[in-house]
């Protein structure tokens, strides 16, 4: 179980041989990958910057993935997000879920991702050519986020 | 008390962190944006909508019910967009 928050880029196929370190209980590994888009609302991006709340964000990923490891029998799972400022194409974020069956590790990884886009303090700024604009918080990942929500866990 | 401002509030604010003695009376989140937003037109501009003003106390997310206290990091920020 790892959370990482880091500016540099990562190798998607390094961290995803190394989780479980050769834990054989493993059957599956489900993983999403979050990239910068091109264009944003109909506007070009040139440039998209991250900026994030030190301390807290370390806290809620290990949050979140302690949550994610109490609802599904995970063996288990790592968050790399990255800050800064990125281009389109830049890889952003990496969830990953291990269980020893596809079905547990597809839900946590679909959690993880719905769960840290609503809860972990990562705010998003683009260029475009009207100048820098702050991304606003999507109603879609609140509906997203709302379908993991069960009573004892709130 | 320590207060840190993110993302356009930070912008709106024109600093990152400041210290701040609020005074008594000033106790919880509520109390304490409302006190800030009375420091001047950049405050008032940044906290005016307070339904997309987020508040963590001590790096745990906070309602306008929680209790501030003179040694507590609070932070101020916008709804959070990562992923």
């Amino acid at each position: 179980m790892a959370v990482r928050i880091q500016s540099d880029d990562f190798d998607v196929g390094a961290e995803l041989m190394a989780l479980g370190g050769g834990n054989t209980a493993i059957g599956g590994i489900a993983s999403f990958v979050g990239l910068v888009r091109d264009i944003a609302g109909g506007e070009a991006v040139s440039a998209m910057t991250l900026e994030h709340y030190p301390g807290m964000t370390e806290r809620k990923l290990a949050e979140i993935e302690a949550e994610a490891r109490r609802r599904w029998p995970l063996q288990d799972a790592l968050i790399v997000h990255r800050y800064g400022r990125l281009r389109p194409g830049d890889r952003i974020v990496l969830v990953a879920a291990a269980s020893a069956h596809r079905e547990a590790a597809f839900q946590a990884c679909h959690f993880l991702i719905d769960w840290l886009k609503t809860r972990a303090p990562f705010w998003k700024q683009e260029d475009t050519p009207d100048g820098p604009r702050w991304v606003g918080a999507a109603a879609d990942d609140d509906t997203a986020a709302a379908r993991w929500v069960t009573p004892d866990a709130e | 008390m320590k207060l840190l401002y993110f993302a356009w509030i930070r912008t709106k604010i024109g600093i990152a962190e400041e210290d701040v003695s609020p005074p008594a009376g000033v106790d919880d989140v509520a109390g304490l944006i409302a006190w800030l937003k009375g420091r001047g037109p950049r405050y008032e501009a940044a906290l005016a909508n307070e339904a997309v003003v987020k508040v963590a106390v001590n790096q745990e997310f906070a309602p306008p019910t929680h209790p501030v206290r003179p040694d507590d990091e609070v932070a101020l920020f916008p709804p959070v967009t990562g992923g």
